[in-house]
C-alpha cells in the first residue's frame, strides 16, 4: 500500500473536517486522471457493445454516443450472424478446437514436468534447457515443414492437425511453468509415498496432481484463452471453411462486410463472450495465468 | 521456487553421489516420451527443416534447388520485407516505451485511491480479448464516417477531418501501434504495480520529509527501484513485437500498399500469397535469429536463478 494511505490513516483522528475536505480536493487531479484512463479503456469496447444491439439503420444515422438515452434495442444482429453468417457453427468450432488443445497440453506437460522435477536421469538438465530455449521459437518457423508433413495425412482437413500443432507449441512453456511449480512441492511427502510403496505413476497421480491444482488451473485457463483467441494457427492449420473458428470467421466478415458494423459488432462480441466470462468469474487464476504466460 | 535445492541440484558430471540413484528408464520414458515426440516432430525437426529450406529456391513447394544465401539477398532487395523490418523497429520503439510508461504511470497513480483494483481490472481487460476482436473494436473507433468513428466525430467538433487513420500511409502505423499499446498497458500495469508494492515505504517517506516533490520521487526513486521488472517487461514486449501478426493482418492486411506490414505478416504473405517458399523460410529464419538473443537471455536468467 502507498505511503499516502498509511499516513492518512494515522493522521485521520487529528484532522478537522476542513482539513479532510482539503485532502479530498488535493486528490481531485488524481481522480480526474484515473477517470480519463477508465474512459479511454472502456469507451471503445462499450461503444461496440452498444452498437451490437442497435438496428442497422440507427447505426448509420447517428453515433452510439449520441443515442445512449434513446437506445432502440434489438437482437437481430446476433440472430443474423449466428445463423446466416455462420458464427454459430464457428462458435462450436472454437470449442472443438480449444478444449482438446487445452486438455492434451495439460496432461503431457504435467507428465514431463514431473519427470524434470522428481525423476533423475542422464542429460535431464540439458534437455530441460533445450526446452526453455524452444519457448522462443516463433510458430512461423514451423509453418512450411508442417504443411508438408500434414499434407499426405490430410491432417488439416479435420481438427487433428490444429490440435497437434497447438499442443506441441504449448509444451515448452507449459513444461517450464509446471516444472517450476512441481519443484516447490514438499520433498518429504513424495519420499514418504515412495517408501510406502507407491509407484512413480502413483506418486504423480495421488500427490503431485492434487497439490498442483492452482497451477494447473492457471495454466489451463491461459492455454484455453490462448487457443480461443488464436488467429494465425487457425489460418494455417484449419483447411476447410466449415471448420473455421470464430477468429477466422470474424476476420472473413471484416473483409466481406467492412462497413456493416451491426454484423461486425455482434460477431466480435460473440468472440469476446467466453474470454470475458472467464475473466469475470475466474479473475484471480486468469491474471496469474496470463502473467506467468508472459514469457511465452 | 527453490525450496528443495538438494533435489533439484544434481551434479553436472553425470556421476550421481550415493543415495541418489537414477529412476528406471521405463518410468522416465513413460513420462517424457509424449512430450519429446511432439517437440521433436513439431518444433525441432521444423526448425532444422526451415533452415535448410531457406537455402533453397523452393518454388511451388519443391525443395530441390540449393541456392545458398540467394533468398536472403533477395529479401534485402524486396521493399515489402525491408519496410516490414522498419515497421517492426517502429513498433519496438513506440509500443514498448509507451506500454511501460503508461503502465508505470497508471500503477503509481492508482496506488493512491481506494478503487485501485477496479482501475487495474479495467485496463487489464483487453488482455482477455482476442486481437481479432481488438481489431474490430478499433476499426470501429477509427471509422472515417463521423457517425460511426468516435475519433472522427471528435475531429468534427473542431471542424477538422475526417482522417482516414487506417487508409493513410502517414497515420496507419501510429494507429495500429496505439491499438497495441491500448491492449498491453494493463499487463504492464499489473506487473509494475506488484513491483511498486515491494518498495519499502520508509524510503518514500524519508524522501518526502527531505522535501522531495512527487516528480523527483518518481524519477529518482520509483523508476530505479523497478528497473529490473521493467527490463524483463521490455524483453517480453519486444518478443510480442517480433511475433506480432493479428493486428495488422485483421485491421489493414498490411496496407495501404505495404505501409503497415510487419515481419510475421511478410512471412505469411511470402508463403501463402506469393508462393515463394524459399523466401518465406528465409523470413522465418530471420524471425528466429531476432529471437536468439532473447533465448540466451532467458537461459542465462534461468541458470543464474540457480534452479538448474
Amino acid at each position: 500500500m502507498s505511503t499516502n494511505v498509511a499516513t492518512e490513516r494515522i493522521a485521520a483522528p487529528a484532522q478537522t473536517v476542513s482539513a479532510r475536505i482539503l485532502a479530498r480536493l488535493n486528490k481531485t487531479p488524481i481522480h480526474i486522471a484515473l477517470g480519463i484512463v477508465a474512459i479511454i479503456w472502456l469507451a471503445p469496447t462499450i461503444g461496440l457493445l452498444v452498437t451490437s444491439f442497435r438496428p442497422r439503420t440507427d447505426i448509420q444515422a447517428t453515433g452510439w454516443w449520441e443515442t445512449l438515452s434513446t437506445l432502440r434495442f434489438t437482437t437481430t444482429n446476433y440472430e443474423q450472424v449466428l445463423n446466416a453468417q455462420g458464427m454459430g457453427r464457428a462458435f462450436l468450432n472454437s470449442l472443438i478446437i480449444s478444449i482438446p488443445s487445452t486438455l492434451l497440453p495439460l496432461l503431457i506437460c504435467s507428465l514431463a514436468a514431473y519427470a524434470f522435477s522428481w525423476l533423475r536421469f542422464r542429460f535431464r538438465d540439458t534437455i530441460f534447457l533445450v526446452i526453455v530455449a524452444l519457448m522462443m521459437v516463433p510458430i512461423q518457423v514451423a509453418f512450411l515443414p508442417l504443411q508438408q508433413l500434414f499434407r499426405p495425412f490430410q491432417l488439416t482437413q479435420g481438427f487433428v492437425g490444429i490440435w497437434l500443432a497447438h499442443t506441441a507449441f504449448a509444451l515448452p512453456f507449459g513444461i517450464f511453468l509446471l516444472r517450476n511449480f512441481f519443484i516447490t512441492l514438499p520433498k518429504d511427502l513424495i519420499e514418504a509415498a515412495k517408501i510406502d510403496g507407491s509407484s512413480t505413476l502413483g506418486v504423480f497421480r495421488t500427490i503431485v496432481l492434487p497439490l498442483s491444482v492452482p497451477a494447473l488451473a492457471a495454466y489451463g485457463i491461459f492455454q484455453f484463452l490462448w487457443v480461443w483467441n488464436d488467429l494465425l494457427m487457425a489460418l494455417i492449420f484449419v483447411g476447410r471453411n466449415e471448420n473455421y473458428p470464430m477468429t477466422v470467421q470474424v476476420t472473413t466478415l471484416l473483409g466481406t462486410y467492412g462497413t456493416e458494423w451491426n454484423l461486425l459488432a455482434a460477431s466480435a462480441f460473440l468472440l469476446m463472450f467466453v474470454p470475458l466470462a472467464v475473466f469475470f468469474s475466474l479473475q484471480r487464476y486468469f491474471v496469474q495465468g496470463l502473467l506467468a504466460g508472459s514469457v511465452k | 521456487m527453490t525450496a528443495t535445492p538438494a533435489v533439484i541440484d544434481p551434479p553436472k558430471t553425470g556421476r550421481r553421489p550415493a543415495g541418489m540413484e537414477s529412476s528406471s528408464w521405463i518410468s522416465v520414458l513413460l513420462f517424457l516420451l509424449p512430450a519429446l515426440l511432439l517437440l521433436g516432430i513439431f518444433l525441432v525437426y521444423p526448425v532444422i527443416s526451415t533452415l535448410r529450406m531457406s537455402l533453397d529456391r523452393g518454388l511451388g513447394g519443391n525443395f530441390t534447388r540449393f541456392v545458398g544465401l540467394d533468398n536472403y539477398i533477395a529479401l534485402l532487395n524486396t521493399p515489402s520485407f525491408v519496410g516490414s523490418i522498419v515497421n517492426n523497429v517502429l513498433w519496438m520503439i513506440f509500443y514498448t516505451s509507451f506500454v511501460i510508461l503508461f503502465g508505470l504511470l497508471i500503477a503509481v497513480v492508482a496506488m493512491r485511491v481506494r478503487y485501485e483494483s477496479t482501475i487495474k481490472a479495467i485496463v487489464f481487460l483487453p488482455m482477455a480479448i482476442a486481437a481479432t476482436a481488438l481489431a474490430v473494436i478499433w476499426g470501429f473507433v477509427y471509422s472515417t464516417d463521423p457517425h460511426i468513428g468516435v475519433l472522427n466525430a471528435l475531429l468534427g467538433v473542431i471542424h477538422a477531418g475526417p482522417i482516414s487513420w487506417l487508409g493513410d500511409a502517414g497515420f496507419v502505423n501510429a494507429a495500429l501501434i496505439a491499438v497495441g499499446i491500448w491492449g498491453s498497458t494493463g499487463f504492464a500495469t499489473v506487473i509494475l504495480s506488484a513491483a511498486l508494492k515491494g518498495i519499502p515505504t520508509e524510503i518514500l517517506e524519508a524522501a518526502r520529509t527531505d522535501g522531495a516533490n512527487e516528480l523527483q520521487i518518481f524519477v529518482r526513486i520509483i523508476v530505479p527501484m523497478v528497473s529490473l521488472p521493467i527490463s524483463v517487461l521490455a524483453v517480453t514486449l519486444i518478443v510480442n513485437v517480433i511475433k506480432l501478426f493479428d493486428i495488422p493482418y485483421v485491421m489493414t492486411q498490411g496496407g495501404p500498399g505495404n505501409a503497415s506490414r510487419v515481419i510475421a505478416f511478410e512471412m505469411y504473405k511470402q508463403d501463402f500469397s506469393a508462393g515463394q517458399f524459399g523466401k518465406a523460410a528465409a523470413v522465418a529464419v530471420v524471425m528466429l535469429l531476432l529471437l536468439v538473443p532473447v533465448m540466451v537471455f532467458n537461459i542465462r536468467r534461468f541458470r543464474s536463478s540457480s534452479v538448474v
